[in-house]
């Protein structure tokens, strides 16, 4: 599903990026809500796969993901609260979820190994596509200094995280 | 009398449990990167574990040696009992790893 929303995310800049470059430039209110919502989507698939999932690895992998993604969001929420901001919803935030609760009601009719490789796969995915957007869109539309420190410390993170997913997904096959 | 005994005998046991030179070395856990590196160590050394990130880490040795849990912006000590050049991860992060080399 996050190939396929990099996918138009892609083709909405090609298009913004000719006509509407500054227009499209998320704003520090969007970027925190864009990146929030991103880490709660993660969190929600890594419960599903606590619940679901059969392999020792893949559950290990789902429970670091709850506790680096709870980490990094309470440092948002502290941030945000910081520099008075509120997070505002928008279309990005609003394509992620609904891409994201297909995704999870799409795992959840699959079963064991089946249940753990689709899960783990996506897992590849989804941080591909958040890093990817961290790197090119977010962190350098980010204004506010500290918000874009926490940017860089996500994207830091997410980074590992995307490799220790290729790690166990390699351990699957 | 007597106590000054025990204290002369409380003094030698000391001196026998812990080597003169056991030292307190600190390696630091910031931004998901462990510093230094590379440490070399002796058995009685102690180790303090400093975990600068707001996220759990482990200090994990890939032979088993030691596995310790560091929880965010917290710091624990453990202290060395064996020698041997020891690789150790974060169980968490396992892009994290450096090398601790005990000497005995």
């Amino acid at each position: 599903m996050f190939v396929r929303l990099s996918a138009a995310i892609a083709a909405l800049s090609l298009l913004s990026s000719a006509a509407l470059a500054q227009a499209a430039k998320p704003t520090d209110p969007q970027i925190a809500h864009i990146a929030y919502t991103a880490g709660v989507l993660d969190i929600n698939a890594a419960k599903q796969a606590l619940s679901k999932a059969s392999n020792k690895e893949v559950k290990a992998f789902a429970q670091d993901m709850v506790r680096d993604h709870e980490a990094v969001n309470k440092q948002a929420l502290d941030l945000v609260k910081k520099l008075k901001v509120t997070p505002e919803d928008n279309d990005t935030s609003k394509t992620l979820s609904k891409q994201a609760a297909d995704k999870l009601a799409e795992l959840n009719k699959l079963k064991g190994a089946e249940y753990d490789k689709a899960y783990v796969a996506n897992e590849v995915a989804y941080h591909k596509a958040v890093n990817s957007a961290l790197e090119t869109q977010l962190i350098p539309s980010a204004n506010n200094a500290e918000l874009k420190s926490l940017l860089q410390t996500g994207l830091k993170i997410f980074q590992g995280h995307q490799q220790h997913a290729e790690q166990v997904a390699a351990g699957l096959k | 009398m007597l106590s000054g005994r025990r204290v002369v005998l409380a003094l030698a046991l000391t001196i026998f449990a812990v080597p003169a030179h056991a030292a307190t070395i600190q390696i630091v856990m910031q931004d998901l990167v462990v510093a230094p590196a590379e440490v070399s160590a002796k058995v009685g050394d102690t180790i303090e574990w400093v975990n600068k990130d707001v996220f759990a880490h482990t200090a994990t040795a890939r032979n088993g040696d030691f596995d310790v849990n560091l929880p965010p912006k917290k710091t624990v000590t453990s202290v060395l009992n064996k020698a041997g050049t020891v690789e150790y991860y974060c169980r968490f992060h396992p892009n994290m790893k450096a090398v601790l080399k005990i000497a005995p």
